[in-house]
């Protein structure tokens, strides 16, 4: 393999790199993202429940239906 | 042929008193009842005092026996029969009322049974409260005015909580309190007559096996008890217990035979279903409604596929606890398929001879296409649509925080999701949150708990509740009874087809005075038909 051949291609490798570490990058931002979202979520959720999950639970008892 | 069919939505709501968990809940329901149809009667009195000219008359304090000029005090006056009488004392008041007034066998006791403007109706069922939408003609509608019950529910959810007498009340659209009870939401479908029940049950068992994927409301507990901890799709797939049966109360079954089309039962039949998950996502009922109706059509035509399961209620569990979609089901003669490759047969049969019939089935193949989609490739995409991925994909994210599926707080999300009350219930957190989306603004779906559907005989019976409360001795799906007030004799007329009684065919009737001759006047027009 001539050494221009193995130049190109070693770029094409780095270029291929750069590439995944960008898309990685945005992965990672779109990851932070979403668990900024669902922190937030789970927060809003978090201020809406019985304060007292098990009792509750406990209590929500119903007659049968159809 | 197409989507479009006569329907209805019935949901019976999970009720509860935070304040008084031993309290009777058939008591409970009676307030329920009682409430809203006070709150509506205040409204239409308000309403019909501009529009009417009514106000000398005060025709639904009249008709109640009583003055009652403020809605407040009305409601305290129900607060206390609700608060002395046991359900018992109940249920023996109305069976003396069904003594004394033959018309009124089922339909008039006060605190059981309402019927509202809109052509529900709202009542006591042993021991929950529970909302029969009007007749609508599509499955869009259906899923409008089933959303209007609940809105009707979260009104009334709000007036016990403002009211310092009233018993505070939560209700809650779902199905089981995972203690081994539950209850139903359900759905009614007009077919014709004609079409063989055998086809029919051929024909729904896989269906119903198998669309949970898209219609569950999900679950938090395996088992009727939740004996096992975990999450599954349905909340009702683990009480039936087998095919065919008359029963909703006890050995459930997949197709209940129920006879009772509430209409001309030469021509039609009313196909009751009762496997149906309580549905808070526009997206899942417009799925149940629309889908379900297309195999009915499918059935009617004689082209359903032909599916046989080897054991379709096992198929329907084995489908609920499958959260990857992957499990196979056995079929009668060997072979073994997964609920979406049932589920694409009945699309694919569906788009083979309905598609381009109508606008609003070419919406729900679509919708039917892209959910069963998405359900193979990219699951929590559906997180914004699907009541079950709503639900799972929120408390997975719980989960992954190290929070176990036997954690109490997880079964409470599952109740909370279905509260009933805006700023509480986590269905509706979502939507406020903009993290799901719906069909109908609430503007549009409180619209429709006070109008009736334009194009079923729901309208007729929405205009009579509204205009002539004071003459009718009773109102039955099919049935319109009145008397003048100053005269004996009682009028009838029976509306045996679910279709007819429009708004279109009665606009000229209604400008009658009174009720007695806008019945004379459509009686005349059958007669000479």
């Amino acid at each position: 393999m001539k050494r221009e051949q193995i130049q190109q291609q070693h770029q094409q490798q780095n270029a291929t790199d750069q590439d995944e570490i960008s898309i990685a990058q945005q992965n990672s931002e779109v990851n932070q993202e979403l668990l900024g979202e669902t922190d937030d979520l789970l927060a809003e959720i978090d201020g809406l429940l019985e304060e007292n999950a098990e009792d509750f639970v406990k209590g929500f008892v119903q007659k049968g239906g159809q | 042929m197409s989507v479009r069919r006569i329907m209805g939505a019935e949901t019976e709501f999970g009720v509860l008193a935070p304040g008084n968990l031993s309290a009777n809940p058939t008591v409970l329901s009676a307030q329920v009842v009682s409430t809203y149809d006070s709150l509506f009667h205040a409204e239409l009195q308000a309403h019909s005092t501009a529009e009417w000219g009514y106000s000398s008359e005060s025709p639904l304090s009249d008709s109640r026996g009583t003055e009652i000029p403020e809605k407040d005090a009305h409601v305290t006056q129900l607060t206390h029969q609700a608060n002395v009488l046991t359900s018992e004392q109940i249920a023996a008041e109305a069976l003396q009322d069904s003594g004394l007034y033959a018309e009124r066998l089922n339909w008039d006791a006060v605190t059981m049974n309402s019927i509202l403007p809109n052509g529900a109706r709202l009542y006591v069922d042993h021991a929950h409260p529970e909302y029969s939408s009007p007749e609508v003609a599509s499955p869009m509608d259906a899923v409008k005015w089933d959303a209007a019950g609940d809105w009707i529910a979260a009104q009334v959810v709000q007036r016990s909580a403002d009211s310092p007498v009233l018993e505070t009340i939560n209700l809650y659209k779902n199905n089981t309190d995972s203690k081994g009870q539950s209850y139903g939401s359900h759905e009614n479908y007009q077919m014709s007559r004609d079409t063989d029940f055998d086809d029919v049950i051929q024909g729904l068992l896989p269906f119903f096996a198998t669309r949970i994927i898209m219609t569950g409301a999900g679950r938090v507990g395996i088992g009727t008890k939740g004996e096992t901890a975990g999450f599954q799709i349905s909340q009702r797939a683990d009480f039936f217990e087998r095919e065919v049966g008359l029963e909703t109360t006890i050995r459930r079954p997949l197709i209940n035979t129920r006879d009772e089309p509430h209409a001309d039962s030469e021509r039609f039949r009313r196909l009751h279903v009762i496997t149906g998950d309580a549905n808070l996502s526009h997206v899942s009922n417009l799925l149940k409604f629309g889908t379900t109706s297309l195999v009915l059509a499918l059935i009617e035509k004689g082209v359903a596929p032909h599916i046989v399961l080897a054991d379709p209620v096992h198929a329907m569990h084995t489908v609920s606890h499958d959260l990857t979609l992957s499990e196979k089901i056995a079929l009668s003669s060997g072979g073994e398929v997964t609920a979406l490759q049932i589920q694409r047969e009945y699309l694919e049969a569906a788009e083979e001879y309905f598609s381009g019939v109508d606008e609003e089935t070419d919406q729900v193949i679509s919708l039917w296409n892209e959910v069963l989609d998405a359900l193979e490739t990219n699951l929590f995409s559906l997180a914004n649509r699907l009541d079950w991925v709503a639900k799972y994909s929120l408390m997975r994210q719980y989960v992954a925080q190290g929070i176990g599926w036997d954690n109490p707080k997880l079964a409470a999300l599952d109740i909370q999701y279905s509260d009933i009350r805006p700023q509480k219930g986590l269905y509706f957190k979502l939507v406020e949150l903009g993290r799901m989306q719906i069909l109908f603004s609430p503007e549009e779906i409180a619209d429709a708990a006070r109008h009736a559907p334009e194009n079923t005989r729901a309208y007729l019976r929405g205009e009579f509740i509204k205009r002539w409360p004071e003459e009718l001795i009773s109102v039955n799906w099919d049935t319109v009874v009145a008397r003048n007030q100053l005269q004996t004799e009682v009028h009838r007329l029976t509306m045996d087809n679910p279709s007819a009684f429009t708004a279109e065919q009665t606009q000229q009737v209604l400008n009658s005075p009174t009720a007695v001759e806008v019945i004379e006047s459509l009686n005349n027009v059958q007669k000479e038909k």
